[in-house]
């Protein structure tokens, strides 16, 4: 008889379904060959015109049949084609899930294709008078549908037959993460057996990718966009934007087994800390970061020493590599130089809202496989990074452990720890 | 009584009455108080609007108050007033242990960019290319910070120092209520002590307008009180500028530090009625079974909208309870999306402390309440989804 319960007496937390999709592929199958041979999904942004642009690669997730519908209707598709491999794979009812749903999303916006058609449904006033008159004239609730925040969500509910009312929050780039943290809690608290935590987001509008150019966050390796991404390289410029969703169907280990779910892996700790620095820079000495990571260790109940692996945020921008190396190196000291550590971003690009739920399927994967995804166009290492990055081959590992970082924009930190087994 | 109930510590409050809980409760224990509209700024639309704040008061560097528009500056300053009123403001242990939950939209855009980029598009074909071309040249860089939903809470942290644990829920009236049912989940269970919950809704900028114009929700032409807009102009919202910060805290830990508390957290309740398939009277009623409502006479401080269905199913669920004597407080602040749910709970635990009710704020629909409010129920039915309800209750 296992024990169903952790160290501080929670129900331990089982993932007993996981469904992803990002630049190179839908599901589970294509991502993880894709993933394991090394091959980048960054490629030229054919979404839009580009010019006048600095930017003009991303990760967009082009081949789903709502790719050139807007963020809110590819968001919600791929959210529901992760959440639908997740629910298949855990056996259960794809209608009838009951239990309730996190969902990280991005903000949404009336689009820009909208406004210009709206605004040029009519020729009386102008600007923002124009389109409210033409807004109340609107005879369906389409439009309206796309400017709600919690309207994806509500959709997603209607599909699965989730419970209760869903959350959809942002945590920016750690908002997966803090999904499946939410998840998480809410069945260690009792509410619930079961829970689905969905990172998604189809949001890689040219106005997304200016907003982002405009903070110098972005890479201008245009030429070659495959090589764009490369976290923890001496030359590495910034991120590229990228688009994706990741699923996990999260249930008590004891709910798990009672029915005969296979169990994929465990949840057993999330830990997060805000930083009070600056809009998109960290504090200089990295505490919020290092206290992310404890926190994530003490929940787990691990010590330094119990992380086998460490799936990084590793964004390829100046400064988070930095950040997350001073970080990473605070908490596990003289070790991490031989502790493997790699970023998934350089093959797919920064999911943003979803990255934290993609990574987390990708980690997982890492575990059940024992193989670690490698972090590619490591060409030219930044020698003030020490780490071992699994420079660009991956690498066959007997992996038990694995601490999963996201750290986002504004502040917001939060670290998950997985495992293969439940203790 | 337990030391993990959920107690309410600390308000935070701004509408067009005023700010803070003594300047609400005096005006609004006034008989037929006036609210405060602005029907000319966004004709045919009324709103009521912000009133005059200094924001020094609460956010003191001036680079941090360029760094965000209207909504985050109100978020910040409301969620300042919670901290204060609580006695954790500027007490460096309290507050970076302590967690938030911020139930957000989105930040303002810039309307003359917009609109510049809209005229040029009626005379070019390669919109998307015009797009380009302005939105380099144009946006400002910092405004997408001042844009993007999680950086009213990132604002929150970095001007108070609020940083235990940062949540950012989206999503209406429902995102409130989460927020909030979120919030006392946590508390209840050990997992924290003091919380920071609530949010912020800036009206007075056309965008926030569209996204209720877009499914015609907007209420024109002269202005009513929130139950009287029925068959009137327009899909009957009226909103306004304003927030709600409350700081919830665990029993014991108020009750160590010596705080004031205001009134306890009861259960805290949430639905999503699927009302297309008419789901929403029926769900209404499940939520005030589920709230198991005391006997006796009972104050509800409602957050309806004036939205025309949804309004019309929460007045009748609650007219059918002749117990309940309803105060709908849209009529004097206008409707505050996300931060609806936390106003009302607010409201609400003013009452309870206050050891009195509100007097009608719509004569021809609400009756009186005599008596003192011991138990209060606050409502939130979103305008468009996602309903909640919570029991407040006298400490």
């Amino acid at each position: 008889m296992a024990n169903l319960n952790d160290h501080m007496g929670r129900p331990i937390v089982a993932v007993t379904g996981i469904g992803v999709v990002t630049s190179l592929g839908v599901g589970k199958a294509d991502n993880w060959a894709a993933l394991t041979s090394g091959k980048s999904g960054i490629h030229p942004i054919t979404r839009f015109p580009v010019d006048h642009l600095n930017t003009r690669i991303s990760g967009m997730v082009d081949f789903l049949p709502s790719s050139s519908k807007g963020a809110s209707l590819l968001t919600y598709e791929l959210a529901e084609t992760a959440a639908q491999e997740a629910m298949s794979e855990a056996g259960l009812d794809a209608g009838d899930f009951g239990g309730p749903l996190f969902l990280a999303s991005p903000p949404v916006e009336l689009d820009w294709s909208e406004r210009f058609s709206l605004y040029n449904s009519d020729t009386h006033d102008t600007g923002a008078e124009r389109l409210l008159r033409v807004a109340r004239g609107l005879r369906e609730l389409d439009i309206f549908e796309t400017t709600q925040f919690g309207s994806i969500a509500d959709r997603l509910a209607d599909r699965f037959g989730t419970r209760g009312l869903p959350i959809t929050l942002s945590t920016a780039c750690a908002s997966g993460a803090t999904a499946i943290q939410l998840g998480v809690e809410a069945i260690r608290r009792g509410e619930c057996d079961r829970a689905l935590s969905i990172g998604a987001d189809g949001s890689a509008t040219a106005e997304a990718l200016i907003r982002f150019s405009l903070l110098s966050a972005l890479s201008t390796h245009n030429d070659i966009p495959e090589k764009a991404s490369k976290p923890f390289s001496k030359d590495r410029d910034g991120f590229v934007l990228a688009e994706g969703s990741g699923a996990l169907v999260l249930e008590s280990l004891e709910a798990a087994l009672a029915r005969g779910a296979t169990i994929l892996g465990i949840l057993r700790g999330c830990g997060e800390k805000a930083d009070d620095f600056h809009r998109t820079r960290s504090k200089p000495d990295g505490s919020p970061a290092i206290a992310a990571v404890r926190a994530a260790l003490a929940d787990a109940g691990l010590s330094e020493d119990g992380i086998d692996y460490v799936n990084a945020h590793g964004t390829s921008t100046p400064e988070n590599d930095k950040m997350e190396h001073l970080s990473l190196s605070t908490v596990f000291g003289e070790r991490i130089s031989s502790m493997p550590v790699s970023s998934n971003k350089s093959m797919i690009g920064h999911t943003l809202s979803a990255a934290g739920a993609v990574e987390a399927a990708f980690s997982l994967m890492t575990m059940r496989e024992s193989v670690i995804p490698p972090t590619i166009n490591y060409d030219n290492p930044d020698p003030a990074i020490i780490l071992d990055v699994v420079p660009n081959t991956k690498r066959n590992a007997e992996v038990d452990t694995v601490l999963s970082n996201s750290f986002g924009f504004g502040g917001q930190n939060t670290c998950l720890v997985m495992a293969r087994e439940p203790v | 009584m337990n030391p993990h109930d959920v107690v309410i510590s600390g308000i935070g409050l701004v509408s067009s009455l005023g700010e803070g809980p003594d300047a609400h409760w005096q005006k609004l224990v006034q008989p037929r108080l006036e609210p405060v509209l602005d029907a000319s700024r966004f004709s045919p639309y009324t709103v009521h609007p912000l009133p005059e704040i200094d924001w020094n008061l609460q956010i003191a560097k001036r680079g941090d108050q360029r760094q965000m528009e209207t909504w985050q500056r109100l978020g910040t300053y409301v969620a300042g007033l919670a901290l204060d009123d609580a006695g954790i403001k500027g007490n460096d242990e309290l507050c970076a242990t302590m967690d938030m939950v911020v139930a957000a939209g989105g930040g303002e855009r810039d309307e003359a960019v917009d609109a510049a980029i809209l005229a040029a598009s009626e005379s070019r074909n390669d919109r998307d290319v015009l797009l380009n071309e302005k939105l380099t040249t144009e946006l400002r860089p910092t405004l997408f910070l001042a844009q993007l939903s999680n950086l009213l809470a990132g604002n929150i942290s970095i001007v108070h120092k609020v940083t235990g644990s940062s949540r950012t829920f989206m999503g209406e009236e429902g995102a409130g209520v989460a927020a909030v049912e979120t919030a006392a989940a946590r508390i209840r269970s050990g997992q924290s002590t003091h919380i920071l919950v609530g949010g912020a809704f800036q009206t007075e900028h056309s965008d926030m307008l569209l996204g209720y114009e877009l499914a015609g929700y907007l209420h024109r032409g002269p202005w009513r009180p929130v139950w009287q807009r029925q068959g009137a102009e327009g899909g009957g919202v009226v909103t306004g500028s304003g927030g709600a910060f409350l700081v919830l805290e665990q029993r014991e830990h108020a009750e160590s530090r010596g705080r004031k508390i205001y009134a306890e957290l009861g259960p805290v309740l949430s639905r999503r009625a699927r009302r297309r398939r008419g789901e929403l009277d029926g769900e209404i009623a499940m939520l005030l079974k589920q709230a198991a409502l005391p006997d006796g006479e009972l104050l509800a401080i409602s957050g309806a909208s004036g939205a025309h269905a949804a309004t019309a199913a929460e007045k009748s669920a609650l007219e059918a309870n002749p117990a309940i004597a309803a105060r709908g407080f849209s009529t004097l602040t206008g409707h505050m999306k996300e931060a609806q749910f936390p106003f009302a709970v607010a409201l609400a635990a003013l009452a309870v402390d206050r050891k009195a009710a509100y007097p009608v704020f719509d004569a021809t629909v609400e009756k009186p309440f005599a008596g003192v409010p011991k138990t209060v129920l606050a409502t939130a039915i979103g305008y468009h989804q996602f309903e909640g309800m919570a029991l407040i209750k006298a400490a």
